[in-house]
């Protein structure tokens, strides 16, 4: 039995304790936005954050997430319903064609924002080099993730002024 | 039933004059009677076989084209709106039945008649003939960049138009007013004169009675306010959210997962298989053999091998499993073949010209070599390339000894249908399919070899089934872009002038002119031979244009280079009587800054491509350092006509230039032993983040009929990078992939300086 929080709720399943996440959240517990792409970490589109740090679901034993707080995209609004400031982005800047690894995309996207507000070109190629997308929307990706950087950081500037 | 082909049709006897296009039909008769239980639910009036209307009145399109990434049911959704004067807040689409009524005869005359127009008269008669083909050959098909060219011009306009027709002719009979006195706007009709107005929806009922006219007027482009404008996609937010359904999304009660293998070496049959230990394993519920499966068709025909599959009641319990089989196959002979023997077959088979077959011959190329100043020649390779779709082939099935239901996300959903229902055993009544979303399709899922697969193992096992390829078996089991080889020689006077142009390559497909050169030179000789292999093949995004158009494009640069002239001004200068294509070419040259001086180790090159009916031109920058290419810069202009939704034809334009990209820097399916030798994207991988350039599109509303915007980036790509690689460094590519080259300068391939930048 493993128990982790999924989404803020406690969940506990009972499986084969290698089983890699992705199929005991999909076929289990029902949510399947986390997607198959590969099996092996090489595409990115299962992914996941564990503890707000993003990792790829297919090749995470689910024993390990024992006691771990985890994310999927189903999580990524707040909890009042209203899109994370990179969903928006995403539409704002027509990102998705198939959209079939944009919740991977997003969800590696919104874990690089967590730790860096405002990244660079260099920060953002290290933290999405690990996400394929096969009908080629990076330079649309790129845009909505500085989109939403841009404003982040325009907030902090207003924020400075008012304190 | 014998093998359609566009030729066969062709030649069938319908021929085309020419003449103005006032027949933008549709299919004949009222559709309540024949699909309204199809489609029209509670509330709801269909008055066309693409639309109805809800008594909210809300108007969904109804589209006989499925989504893959490329967002054309936004742009037919636009176009629909727009000749139906509907308010965008109150338009929806949904992709229809694969039920026959929704047979795609558009498609059909596009494809057999791209740019034949007919007139008045005979437009009956054609559409007549491609309808029925359309109904014979399950055709639904999403592909050959024709859903807004085709299905969008031919058909959905023509829904929106007479429909609105429809209402204004019902309304005035309800008003007791004259048709003509009747606007519309924004789903509502108005009586200015006596101030009256109502909902669409208040006479939908009604008008849905009427059957609507083949020929109703459409809007001139002046006259547009919605296509031309870039709308947001329709089916973006639910791709945010994860709550977009894709194929492999479907659960059914009690459905078990199944892990396929089919023999690796193409052509192979089952001799015998082992499978105490998999069927041992926890989990596993039965270990299913499969024949091989094919389908005929004027598309998706394949043939496909006999396989294994494991079914359980976990994905990953199947795949591992299916690991654990022992099986053997008898290979046919085929285990020998290899790239290189392949390309070695290409090579004597071309120097044979046995057969050769010309698709162009014009003056005297032979007498024009002779009298050459110059004597140019050279061969250009392409390997095969596989597509992988981010979504692997999936499907799921539910079979009983009577029925048979398939969830699934394929490009042609009625074709589909029939081919399972054909190799079940079953009528294609008896056989329902729902398509979904694609998680790609880009040719791949035109082959109805997964859903043929994941019927017999659901068959097979009494219980609902869902079918996952691993990644290894969607590399393996593609049916590839298939490797081509070219032989060029070209014939120059002593101005440098281009004066003979000659061509043999190996196994014409489709489309018929993609090995053809936009260029005015006065002698040409293009040909091919045959020389086929056992590696299946299959409709890769722009099929033959990406093979021919880096093979065209890269050649006439080396021309342009020998006789000394800079490549664009050698390619304009041949193309002065051809304006469309001149003014791609001169707007991309501008746009790119064309001659401005680059640092040393970046180059520059430039391409263009006509296919599906639409221009591109590019010009790509790269940095050649150390032996590596950084791709910085694709600026790529395209005419498609005119662009129904600006935006979403850039972002196509920018996916097709990734794809071509990817193809050309790193696409490389390799032969060994008769089977693929890679498996993931570790040995086939793709362009990502970090080496993907900025891209700028630029858009030319030509007023040129209009285009397709899937496929058109993707052909120029090969040849403008490695025009920009040979100006970066003095070295032409002339095989794909740019990885595999060596161009490291002399100094940089020293033993010292290697070892330093390994």
């Amino acid at each position: 039995m493993t128990t982790f929080t999924l989404n803020g709720e406690i969940r506990s399943v009972d499986t084969d304790p290698e089983t890699p996440a992705l199929w005991v959240i999909r076929e289990q517990l029902d949510l399947t936005g986390t997607k198959f792409g590969c099996g092996m970490a090489q595409c990115g589109a299962c992914t996941i954050h564990v503890d707000g740090r993003a990792q790829r679901s297919c090749i995470t034993p689910i024993a390990s997430l024992e006691g771990t707080i985890v994310t999927t995209i189903e999580g990524l609004k707040s909890a009042d319903g209203s899109l994370h400031a990179l969903q928006q982005a995403w539409i704002d800047q027509q990102v998705p064609q198939c959209g079939y690894c944009q919740s991977g995309q997003l969800m590696s996207a919104a874990a690089l924002l967590a730790v860096n507000p405002n990244p660079t070109d260099a920060d953002i190629d290290s933290a999405m080099r690990g996400n394929i997308c096969r009908c080629g929307m990076y330079g649309r990706i790129r845009s909505a993730i500085k989109q939403v950087a841009g404003a982040s950081f325009y907030d902090a500037m207003e924020g400075s002024q008012n304190g | 039933m014998g093998k359609w082909t566009r030729r066969a049709v062709l030649s069938a006897g319908v021929v085309g004059g020419t003449g103005l296009m006032v027949g933008v039909s549709v299919r004949p008769g009222n559709p309540t009677e024949t699909a309204g239980h199809l489609v029209a639910g509670e509330g709801e009036s269909l008055l066309h076989i693409f639309l109805k209307i809800d008594s909210d009145n809300r108007a969904t399109a109804i589209l006989p084209h499925s989504e893959m990434g490329q967002g054309a049911q936004t742009a037919l959704t636009q176009m629909l709106a727009e000749e139906l004067d509907a308010d965008w807040n109150l338009i929806q689409f949904v992709e229809a039945p694969a039920e026959a009524a929704f047979a795609n005869y558009a498609f059909g005359r596009g494809y057999l008649f791209k740019g034949v127009e007919f007139p008045d008269a005979i437009v009956p008669t054609v559409d007549g003939l491609v309808m029925k083909l359309a109904d014979s050959m399950g055709m639904q098909v999403t592909g050959g960049s024709m859903s807004i060219r085709a299905t969008g011009q031919y058909c959905v306009r023509a829904a929106g138009a007479s429909v609105r027709e429809m209402l204004v002719k019902t309304a005035a009979k309800g008003w007791g007013v004259p048709a003509r006195e009747i606007r519309t706007e924004k789903s509502k009709l108005y009586h200015d004169k006596s101030g009256r107005s109502a909902a669409y929806a208040e006479f939908a009922a009604a008008a849905a009675q009427i059957t609507p006219s083949s020929t109703p007027r459409l809007k001139k482009t002046s006259e547009f306010s919605v296509m031309g404008q870039s709308k947001q996609r329709l089916d973006i937010p639910s791709k945010v959210d994860g709550t977009a359904i894709f194929a492999m999304d479907v659960k059914r009660p009690g459905m078990l997962y199944a892990a396929v293998r089919r023999s690796p070496v193409f052509g192979g049959s089952l001799r015998r298989i082992d499978d105490r230990e998999a069927r041992a394993m926890n989990g596993v519920i039965d270990v299913v053999t499969l024949p091989g499966s094919f389908a005929e068709g004027l598309v998706g025909a394949y043939s496909a091998s006999d396989s294994v599959a494991v079914v359980a009641d976990s994905y990953w319990k199947a795949e591992k499993a299916l690991n654990a089989l022992e099986i053997e196959w008898n290979n046919q002979g085929n285990d020998t073949v290899s790239s290189s023997s392949i390309f070695e077959q290409f090579d004597r088979d071309i120097a044979a010209a046995t057969d050769r077959q010309t698709d162009v011959a014009l003056g005297n190329a032979n007498a024009a070599f002779e009298d050459a100043r110059m004597v140019l020649t050279a061969d250009y390779r392409v390997p095969y390339l596989a597509h992988s779709c981010m979504e692997p082939p999936n499907a799921t099935a539910e079979v009983s000894l009577d029925r048979a239901e398939i969830w699934i996300g394929c490009q042609n959903p009625l074709g589909f249908r029939q081919h399972i229902a054909a190799q079940l055993g079953m009528d294609v009544e008896s056989v329902t399919l729902h398509n979904h979303f694609m998680g790609g399709g880009f040719g791949r899922k035109s082959n109805a070899d997964y859903g043929v697969q994941a019927a017999l193992i659901a068959q097979a096992v009494g219980r609902p089934v869902q079918l996952v390829y691993s990644r290894q078996e969607d590399i393996r089991q593609d049916f590839y872009r298939p490797a081509v080889q070219s032989r060029f020689k070209a014939g120059l006077d002593n101005s440098g002038k281009l004066v003979a142009w000659h061509n043999t390559y190996v196994d014409k497909r489709d489309p018929v002119e993609a090995p053809l050169i936009p260029y005015a030179v006065a002698t040409q000789d293009i040909g091919h031979v045959a020389s086929p292999t056992h590696v299946p093949f299959g409709a890769w995004r722009s099929v033959d244009h990406s093979q021919h158009g880096f093979f065209t494009e890269s050649f006439v640069d080396e021309v342009a280079h020998a006789a000394g002239k800079d490549p664009y001004e050698y390619r304009a200068e041949m193309l002065k009587d051809n304006p469309r294509l001149l003014a791609v070419l001169k707007r991309v040259a501008a746009e790119a800054n064309w001659g401005s001086p680059l640092d040393p180790g970046r180059g520059r090159g430039i391409s263009l491509q006509e296919s599906f009916g639409s221009v591109v031109g590019q010009v790509i920058e790269v940095t050649v350092s150390g032996g590596k290419t950084w791709v910085d810069r694709v600026v790529a202009v395209i005419d498609a006509g005119f662009a129904v939704t600006p935006d979403g034809v850039k972002a196509q334009v920018e996916s097709g230039i990734i794809y071509g990209l990817t193809a050309a820097m790193y696409g490389d399916i390799t032969i060994q032993n008769g089977a693929v030798a890679q498996s993931s994207f570790a040995d086939y991988d793709a362009i990502r983040m970090h080496d993907a350039p900025v891209i700028e599109t630029h858009i030319i509303n030509s007023g040129a009929d209009i285009g397709g915007a899937g496929e058109p980036g993707t052909p120029g790509v090969a040849p403008a990078l490695a025009n920009a690689i040979f100006d970066a460094t003095g070295k032409r590519i002339r095989t794909l992939p740019v990885m595999n080259a060596d161009l490291r300068t002399d100094s940089e391939s020293s033993p010292s300086v290697a070892a330093l930048t390994r």
